[in-house]
This record gives C-alpha cells, structure tokens and sequence, in this order.
C-alpha cells in the first residue's frame, strides 16, 4: 500500500482537541500518557518488591492498593492511543518499520540516544507531575497556570538543547 | 448540568475504562495522522524546519479550551467536577526543562513514542524502555527529592483567569489571538528554513 500524506496539521489538531474536549465532557479529566508507564513501572517494582513500593510514599500512590497498579483511567486510555495508531498507520499505508533519524547518525546511535532522551523525558515527567499530553495538552486547555510553565518551559529545554545535539536529526 | 458525564452519572469502573480506552483511539488516531509517529519530524520543530508539532498542539489546545469555555457558559459542564492540575512552579519549571532536554535528545515525548510504537518505528521502543528507567529512578529518589518535588506550591486548582483577574473567555480570546499569530509565525519559519526533501 502506498503511504499516504500526513494529515494537515491543523484539521489533526481540531481532531485532537475534539478527542480532548470529549475526555473532559464524559470522564471529567484530560488526556494522559506517562502516568499509564508510571504505573507500569511501580507494577514491576510491587511484583518483585511489595514491601519496597509501601515504604515509598510516592510509590504507594500508583500501587493502587490492594488491587493492581493497571487498574487505573490512563493504562486504559493508553492501550486505546496505542490502537488508534495502529487504525490510522494502517489506513495510511505508515505500519513499516522505520527509524526516524538523521542522515548523519547510525540506527544503532539513534537507538541509544533515544534511550538516553527516553530517561530524561520519563525524570522530567514525573518531577512536573505529567508529560506534554498530561500536562501541556490538558492542563493547556484548562487555562491551569502550573501547566503553562511547564510547558514553556519544555520548549525552552528542548531549543536550548537542540544546537549541542543537532548531528542527531540534521 | 449533566457534565461531567461519568461523574454526574455515576459511572461504574468497568464503563469508565472503556470510554477511556474509545477516547484514547482517538488521541492515537490524530497524533498518527498528524504525523507524530515519526520522531524526526518532531525534533525539526527544534530546528524550524518542520512546525507541525506548534501547529498540532495550538490548534488541539485552543480546540478544547474553547469547548470548555463554551459548554461551561451554556451551563453544560460543571467545570468544578473536572479535575485540574495543581501549580506546583519550581519542580513544574524544572521537570519541563529536563523533559525538554529529552523531547530534544530522544525526540519523542510519551504519547507519540506509543504512536510510533503502533507504526513499527523501531527507535520508539528504545525511548520507551529510557522512559521507563527515568521513571524508576524518581520513584526511587523522590523521598530524597520530596522537598523540592513539593516547592512552589501556588494552589491546587489555580487557573490563569484567577492569576489575571479576568473572565475565562477573555484568557482565551486572548490565547487564541496569540495562537492564529502563532501560526503565521510557524508558516514563515518553515518557508525560511524548511528542506522539502525533509517534510512529507
């Protein structure tokens, strides 16, 4: 199948402001992604080490509990973001492997700095309580003064950053 | 007011997540479609040369803000039951520097590195498993970082009409006016700097 034409930016927003507005008129939250891998990962942390995850106060939070940390809003609406993309991947002709990379870079070099960016982003995420669907996206368009800095200020990290690291994608 | 719908309906858990998981294949549908599975033209934006992720992200923001400001003054949506992020300003600032620092190295952030997870790309696993280990590692130093991870508390449901004194509808006339300008800025930029070989 040929690959189709991305979607012109602005009618993906409305679509996904659309998607976001709909979140918050039925569950009375907005959108979210990293705190479904939080989640993920305190799972793995309460599996091998229960006693561990109930000494940490911040661990408790997502241990949901008597019951499992899965349990939970975001891993549900995660699991759909992630076969929403399959249905428009597929009906695009955009399901092929591929690694988005400079020209200037290996695939192998591009795999362990996506590693590394992966980490920082996954810190950064949680220190600001939510990642640029949690926070920029929602808090956004909640007017909520928090999510602006933090917003700001991810754009103002990344510019910063993007000169020292420009070999990786130009 | 009949909204939040889930809220003022009293939703069971089980009904919850599946609305959860039909809104999430909308959020994964649109950031497929708009081209946010590609981790490339995501980190272009950094360089000017590929706008998309500005452009996307205004028009979603100012999409739902409007609905919102809307369906609250026809008295739709009860706007006290939706929950709202808390200001939390020192680590809010921090973590949006470091979470750039990493949209900048790994080029992803974590909802488009599970879109481009659905579309095979073979990087978005990697940013996933580096996700994973930042995240492990806060969790394990937070009791460490407790007293900075709660600094710069401003309040828990502090919005910007309240910080301006104004109507939501003027913050967001005003968003948006600052948004359309935005977006001449965004098509001038990728006119100056943008190399059609690199945008699809």
């Amino acid at each position: 199948m040929k690959q189709k034409n991305y979607l012109s930016p602005y009618l993906a927003g409305i679509g996904l402001g659309l998607a976001l507005l709909a979140s918050f008129y039925f569950a009375g939250r907005g959108l979210g992604a990293s705190g479904a891998m939080m989640r993920a990962v305190v799972a793995v942390e309460k599996a091998v080490a229960p006693a561990h995850v109930q000494a940490n106060d911040y661990l408790k939070e997502y241990s949901g509990g008597t019951r499992s940390p899965l349990s939970d809003w975001l891993v549900f609406e995660i699991l759909g973001v992630l076969a929403g993309g399959i249905i428009s991947g597929a009906i695009s002709g955009r399901v092929r492997p591929e690694t988005g990379k400079g020209p200037r870079i290996s695939v192998r070099q591009r795999w362990l700095f996506a590693v590394v960016g992966g980490a920082f982003f996954g810190f950064g995420a949680r220190l600001a309580r939510g990642c640029t669907s949690g926070v920029a996206l929602t808090g956004g368009a909640s007017l909520a003064v928090g999510s602006w800095m933090t917003m700001m200020a991810i754009f103002a990290g990344a510019y910063m950053t993007a000169y020292f690291v420009r070999r990786l994608w130009i | 007011m009949n909204a939040p719908i889930a809220i003022v309906g009293n939703w069971s858990e089980g009904l919850s997540f599946v609305v959860a998981f039909l809104i999430g294949i909308g959020f994964g549908f649109f950031l497929e479609q708009g081209g946010f599975g590609n981790s490339r033209k995501l980190a272009l934006q950094f360089y000017f040369r590929d706008m998309t992720v500005f452009k996307v992200m205004f028009t979603a923001i100012i999409t739902a803000m409007a609905g919102l400001i809307f369906f609250s003054a026809f008295g739709w949506i009860d706007m006290d039951l939706v929950s709202l992020n808390p200001t939390y300003a020192w680590s809010g600032i921090a973590g949006g520097l470091v979470m750039g620092v990493g949209f900048a190295v790994g080029g992803y952030c974590p909802g488009t590195a599970i879109v481009g997870l659905a579309t095979l790309k073979t990087d978005a696993p990697f940013y996933l498993a580096g996700i994973l280990g930042g995240m492990f590692v806060f969790g394990e130093l937070e009791p460490w970082l407790h007293g900075f991870f709660v600094s710069g508390f401003w309040g828990d449901r502090l919005t910007l009409p309240q910080v301006l004194g104004v109507s939501a509808g003027v913050v967001g006339f005003a968003v948006i006016c600052v948004a359309l300008l935005g977006f001449w800025g965004a098509e001038f930029l990728e006119k100056k700097f943008s190399r059609p070989e690199e945008i699809k």
